[in-house]
């Protein structure tokens, strides 16, 4: 399987996100035993002005049309499809994340070639490659063969190490003048998010709640404590989706990332899409009904055991402390 | 408004998950299914708009575990008509499950009209094979949006907000019809009382899609499923309620926070 393997650089607002490094990272150990070239795909005007960062892959693919300075995937599935017949590409690795949602899917149904979602490891068998999947918020992990190490992979942010897709190498840049066509789904404007009453992510400590919670109440409960240790009150998306808590105050994929010291998560199982916004906090302390929950496995401290009933005695018990 | 919300049962995370002994699916025998979170959304999304701009909403489903009383549930709170096609959701992956969605727009018997939005939830925790609505949106041709957390209508087209990260949310244009794929609805889902449902149940029947099955059920070359080895266990705090929080305490102390 010598086919060529693609990364597509993922940017928003001309910034290149981490998970770039993380997929140019996870592209060369999957070419590595197979000698596959792994080249770096970059949309956009400014592309090319990115290449000098982009040292972890062999040569970096230009498209710089500025219908794809717009954050629409129409044209980026177009456009990949033409690279991946050109370049006759076996393998594509795109961002687990928002930014490049929904573009395996579709490339899939155009190429047929087979996407494997939630990518979150890789080993080769023979000619073939292995990608590991979590599925069910985590709880369970899937095994998928692609023959010839052919197909189209989202790759799960955090899941590979970003300093192995880092190099101070420069690469070839390869301009390619593609057709890009006009979108039919138009770009108006970004909404900046809302400014909350307060920044969760300049938090020392946060106390999350999640669905486990059960009611608008509860948060209260939450929210009492989280003034005693003097932090603030965030939660994981059922919450926010309720509205008991404004979307100034999500972690996780489509939220906020945190990293305070201390984050004590009550009724939150650690569902991969929560897990990424919290997963680099000092010190973890979960309490969850379910022992089996995902998040006692990354967790520093676990309780299994009722947030409603733990938050108010917690509360109590550091009151007393204080005098 | 034509409004097309198409839901899907998912098992419920919070239940323990096992491998069957097939190793490719879960073990039924325990198996909760509830209602897809983001497709509870759509619904919502729909009525919304229906409220706002009048129309009908069809609600489409496969033969799942559970899914007459989420289809019954749909109607109570105020969808026209509920459909389900018979194939069994539980044995299809995404690809086979947009499929059988694709064939039953395919039996409509007139097109997709010019306001026709067709509302799938934008994901789910068993897209191993990708997203229903994205591929959907491949077979018929039509134009697609995901992450979606904001729909308004406005002059036979529509606006569309859609989720990045860290806040950060895009305004689209997008013409219809469209497959927009919502993750969650301007307002929460609203809440129907028992009887209402029992009502619907009583009042309202489910209708039968005379559909071919979508072909294999499953488009990946799964070789196993398997439950994670725990990697880092966290150091678990036993004892009474009091006890616990005691400890806690500690933890926070030494970290500075008390």
């Amino acid at each position: 399987m010598s086919t060529a393997i693609l990364v597509l650089v993922e940017q928003l607002r001309g910034q290149v996100a981490d998970i770039t490094f993380e997929m140019l990272g996870a592209a060369r150990k999957m070419a590595a035993s197979a000698q596959r070239p792994v080249h770096a795909v970059a949309l956009g005007r400014d592309a090319a002005g990115l290449a000098t960062r982009l040292g972890a892959a062999d040569s970096v693919l230009v498209v710089d049309d500025p219908v794809l300075d717009q954050p629409t995937a129409e044209a980026a599935v177009a456009v990949l499809q033409q690279i991946m017949e050109q370049k006759q590409a076996g393998l594509l690795l795109l961002g687990g994340t928002n930014v490049s949602f929904g573009l395996g899917t579709r490339l899939a149904a155009r190429t047929q070639l087979p996407f494997v979602n939630f990518c979150k490891g890789a080993r080769t068998d023979g000619d073939a490659l292995v990608l590991t999947s979590q599925l069910f918020g985590g709880k369970i992990l899937s095994d998928v063969k692609l023959a010839q190490g052919r197909g189209i992979a989202s790759i799960y942010p955090g899941a590979f190490p970003a300093d192995a897709g880092r190099s101070d190498k420069t690469p070839a840049v390869e301009k390619l003048a593609l057709a890009v066509p006009a979108p039919k789904v138009v770009f108006q404007q970004y909404i900046e998010p809302e400014a909350g009453d307060v920044d969760i992510t300049k938090q020392s400590v946060l106390v999350a709640v999640g669905r486990g919670i059960q009611s608008a109440d509860n948060v209260q409960l939450a929210e009492e404590l989280a003034q005693t240790l003097g932090g603030a009150v965030c939660a994981s998306r059922p919450v926010i989706d309720q509205g008991w808590l404004p979307l100034s105050r999500q972690v996780g994929k489509s939220g906020m990332t945190v990293k305070p010291r201390v984050y004590l998560a009550f009724g939150i199982s650690g569902a991969p899409e929560h897990w990424d916004g919290m997963q680099n906090s000092e010190c973890i302390i979960a309490v969850n009904t379910d022992p089996k929950a995902p998040i006692f496995d990354g967790a520093h401290y676990g309780v299994v055991g009722d947030a409603v009933e733990l938050i108010p005695l917690l509360n109590e018990k550091i009151h007393a402390k204080k005098g | 408004m034509n409004l097309y919300v198409l839901l899907k049962m998912v098992p419920d995370t919070v239940e323990e998950l096992n491998v069957a002994g097939d190793n490719r699916s879960l073990d039924a025998e325990y198996l909760r299914f509830k209602l897809n979170d983001p497709d509870e959304h759509a619904l919502e999304q729909a009525l919304l708009l229906k409220e706002k701009h009048g129309g009908t909403i069809t609600v489409v489903t496969l033969d799942a575990p559970e899914v007459d009383d989420a289809l019954f549930t749909a109607l109570a709170k105020g969808a026209d008509r509920a459909v389900k096609i018979p194939a069994d959701q539980a044995a299809l992956g995404t690809i086979a499950t947009a499929k059988a969605f694709a064939a039953f727009f395919a039996a409509l018997p007139a097109p997709l009209a010019a306001d026709a939005l067709i509302l799938p939830g934008s994901q789910a925790v068993d897209d191993l094979e990708g997203e229903v609505a994205a591929y959907l949106a491949e077979l018929l041709k039509l134009p697609y949006l995901g992450v979606v957390c904001g729909v308004t209508a406005v002059d036979g087209k529509v606006t569309a907000v859609k989720e990045f990260s860290g806040g950060l949310r895009g305004r689209f244009e997008v013409p219809m019809p469209a497959v927009l794929g919502i993750q969650s609805a301007e307002k929460p889902p609203r809440y129907v009382p028992v009887a209402k449902v029992r009502a619907a149940m009583k009042a309202a029947k489910i209708e039968t899609a005379a559909i071919e099955p979508p072909g294999p059920a499953r488009a990946l070359d799964l070789d196993h499923m398997y439950k994670p080895e725990p990697t880092g266990r966290a150091r678990m705090l036993e004892g009474a309620p009091e006890e616990v929080a005691a400890r806690i305490t500690e933890v926070l102390a030494e970290h500075g926070v008390a």
